[in-house]
């Protein structure tokens, strides 16, 4: 049989991606390669959280005095709901599926994931999207300026009465968004299900697959509902529908509901893997084995099972009866308790180890530490009486930055050191990867620990101008602000020098025990030529016991 | 969705039951290029397994979509003010009732056209297939009927808006499922394709009767709680 299209076409993805890997270019094309696809995401997230970061630049500038004084408010709103979205959409979410698409299949020891293809085109609809989102600040009317929340009416008001305008575009780019992760969850919950190696079972798997696994399946079962909400939102703005619309009868709460059915869940989609990022860590650098690895592989699952029933309490003060309020505030407060075995299980490991002080481990500490705290005012917000107090003020914006940026971010930033030697096949710089450390750490605690006294005292979120009585509290961020800005740059530096010119990494540079780290640095096209036996438990540090039983054959195949 | 739903499917599938010619090279597991035997241990996971499980795992979540445009017009109808747009009773129920026994009973003929395509009968089971797709266009066309006999748009107050939502989102599952079991039944005619397997079938089939039992929930919903 002839295929003389099939050549003629010399698709990238057409031909087998057995190849030796080449240059920088293939980074560029439609590769189905989880560990280029795994690259892509981080990149190109990145160049968007760069992005994001100027944005809070710009909110942090503006209130560093109390007047509205250096953009029009109406910018400000602009601003604020393209930082969060960015931040959120572009930068956490394709980050940590970066990750998990580079290491899950390896971890796993597979080949590659379930649905390559499918992989592929997940990622590209990010830069799709997010052109699509970045294209919104050059319409007449601007970006979206609703919040990131986007509730109704705010999100429904169309005052220039264009068609195409910043709302819009924002439902759409989010909408794509959602498409790209649902085939992501697809691939990763059918990767981890059947593409184990042999003797790789349940509870054989590294804590950070358990926790990529819990976080994919919130993802399949509560994003659909933002999917539905984000309908009928459309409809509501383009089409002159009335779903949210309470003049027609319609119910503006319902769509607060869809939304943070989805997006409270979605905090654990971003929370967990960074999770499992510390489980793989704290062991390493400790030089012991995981505390308690089989409850803290379940505790992920029960985090994920219980961050379903916990969304209403975003809505405390939306004429919430009192029976949910309790409800709500009940199993918020559950949330505390397998996310606080977690904590213990890394404190437990940390405990009488022999501590090795390097990037990846000051990053993973830091970001626990700052995660017990922000875990404890998670526990406060979710008592009613303190929410209904601070809703909506600069406490909970504190709060919750001490999650995406003190614990996810910096948690991200510890995986990419960990793995940058495999991914690389270079070894970063130590000293400019402390100096990264110290400006993020001293950063960002001087820039979202001032929010809870301002918030405390009543500074609303989402305002260009305050009472000067929190001018002390503002100033304080906004340097904080600044030197987290500023944190970025040592890291920039490294990773570009070391990529381009940086000492060649082995195979194990940390002695870690682990799947990815028994193959060359950066691993072979195929993973494992040899496919790996496995026969023991992870984290097996200070034991004899091999992880796998053919560990020779796999080392001489790549 | 919609993009989502036939994208996901295709994809799930096209790798396994490659068209000639296009994508004939490629395969869901990179094909080796030399053949060992450690390498065709390497290679050996269950292809349908993993793509019928990753299907199934789709469906699951799609359903959610569904159950949440279902909650949100249980909320919207038990709380809304002004539900019927003025002028309307509510809905006629004897063409939908027919239209509904048409489509649930198309779910018994697929299931038939697979049986008959386990037995290598090709002809008796493109003859139930084709069936089944007649039966979903004659769905369709009674619910474009329907629509336009109705005295309410899609922006008539929020039941207007229901209305449509529910019924249009599920009329495109139902148009997809139909587009899937043409690219299928396109298949059957290449020689020897379902031969070894017919894992894109059974995904069908099964899509197929997920937008049956929507359709009954749909229906209890709309037609007889009024």
């Amino acid at each position: 049989m002839t295929n003389a299209p099939a050549a003629d076409l010399n698709r990238p993805d057409d031909r087998p991606n057995h190849q030796p890997p080449t240059g920088w270019g293939r980074y560029l094309t439609f590769s189905t390669d989880h560990k280029v696809i795994g690259i892509q995401y981080l990149v190109t997230s990145f160049l968007f959280f760069l992005i994001g970061g100027l944005l809070a630049m710009v909110i942090r500038a503006e209130l560093i005095t109390p007047e509205s004084d250096l953009v029009s408010r109406s910018v400000y709103n602009s601003m604020f709901t393209m930082h969060g979205t960015i931040m959120i959409f572009l930068w956490i979410f394709p980050s940590l599926v970066g990750l998990a698409n580079y290491l899950v299949p390896l971890m796993i020891g597979a080949q590659d994931m379930a649905f390559p293809r499918l992989n592929a085109i997940a990622f590209w609809l990010v830069p799709l999207f997010g052109t699509l989102l970045m294209a919104s600040f050059f319409l007449p009317d601007g970006t979206a300026q609703a919040g990131w929340w986007v509730y109704p009416p705010v999100s429904i008001q169309n005052p220039s009465g264009h068609l195409i305008n910043g709302q819009f575009v924002w439902i759409v780019a989010v909408a794509i968004s959602g498409v790209s992760s649902i085939m992501g969850a697809v691939n990763f919950v059918a990767t981890i299900f059947k593409m184990r190696a042999p003797g790789m079972t349940f509870f054989r798997m590294p804590a950070y697959v358990w926790a990529v696994l819990s976080a994919q399946l919130i993802q399949l079962s509560a994003l659909p509902v933002l999917t539905a909400g984000a309908v009928m939102l459309l409809f509501d703005l383009a089409v002159g529908t009335h779903f949210f619309d309470a003049n027609e009868g319609g119910n503006p709460v319902l769509f607060q509901h869809f939304f943070w059915f989805y997006s409270h869940p979605a905090v654990y989609v971003m929370a967990l893997p960074v999770f499992g990022v510390f489980s793989e860590i704290v062991p390493v650098y400790s030089r012991k084995p995981l505390f308690g690895y089989k409850v803290v592989a379940v505790s992920s699952l029960l985090i994920s099972f219980v961050s379903i029933l916990v969304w209403v309490h975003h809505m405390y003060t939306s004429y919430t009866p009192g029976w949910m309020r309790m409800f709500f505030m009940v199993t918020t407060m559950l949330v505390a308790v397998p996310t606080g075995v977690k904590v213990f299980a890394w404190t437990a490991t940390v405990w009488k180890g022999k501590l090795r002080m390097e990037t990846p481990m000051l990053f993973a500490l830091g970001a626990i530490v700052m995660f017990l705290f922000a875990g404890i005012t998670g526990v406060m917000l979710a008592a009613t009486p303190i929410d209904i107090h601070v809703n909506n003020t600069y406490f909970v914006v504190g709060h919750f930055h001490y999650v995406v940026y003190g614990t996810i971010t910096m948690g991200m930033f510890a995986a990419i050191y960990h793995w940058f030697p495999k991914m690389a096949g270079r070894m970063y710089y130590e000293g400019l990867g402390k100096v990264h450390f110290w400006l993020a750490f001293i950063g960002t605690n001087l820039n979202f620990l001032p929010m809870h006294p301002a918030g405390l005292q009543g500074m609303l979120r989402r305002v260009s101008s305050y009472d000067p009585e929190y001018a002390f509290w503002n100033v304080l961020a906004s340097l904080g602000g600044f030197l987290l800005g500023m944190s970025t740059l040592p890291f920039i530096l490294n990773i570009v020098s070391s990529w381009v010119q940086g000492p060649k990494a082995p195979a194990n540079p940390w002695r870690a025990i682990g799947l990815e780290w028994m193959v060359s640095s950066p691993p072979p096209v195929e993973n494992f030529e040899e496919l790996p036996i496995v026969t023991a438990e992870p984290y097996g540090y200070g034991k004899s016991e091999p992880l796998v039983e053919n560990a020779a054959a796999i080392a001489a195949s790549n | 969705m919609l993009l989502l739903l036939s994208v996901t499917g295709k994809l799930l599938r096209l790798p396994i039951y490659p068209l000639p010619g296009t994508i004939m090279e490629s395969s869901v597991t990179s094909q080796p290029t030399q053949a060992s035997p450690a390498q065709a241990h390497a290679h050996g996971h269950d292809v349908e397994g993993t793509s019928l499980f990753g299907f199934i795992v789709f469906l699951l979540s799609e359903s959610v979509i569904f159950l949440s445009f279902f909650a949100g017009y249980y909320i919207i109808k038990t709380t809304t003010p002004t539900w019927l747009p003025p002028g309307v009773e509510g809905l006629e129920t004897q063409a939908p009732l027919i239209n509904t026994i048409v489509l649930v009973s198309s779910s018994f003929v697929i299931w038939g056209a697979e049986e008959a395509l386990k037995k290598h009968k090709m002809a008796l089971f493109r003859g139930l297939w084709l069936l089944t797709s007649a039966m979903g266009i004659y769905f369709l066309v009674g619910q474009a009927i329907e629509w336009m006999s109705l005295p309410f748009g899609f922006t008539t107050g929020v039941y207007g808006g229901l209305f449509y939502l529910l019924t249009g989102f599920h009329g495109l599952h139902v148009l997809t499922g139909i587009l899937l079991q043409f690219l299928m039944l396109g298949r059957s005619l290449i020689p020897g394709n379902y031969d070894k397997g017919h894992v894109g079938v059974t995904e069908v089939s099964l899509f197929w009767h997920f937008v049956d039992v929507i359709w009954i929930i749909l229906f209890c919903l709309i037609y007889v709680w009024q």
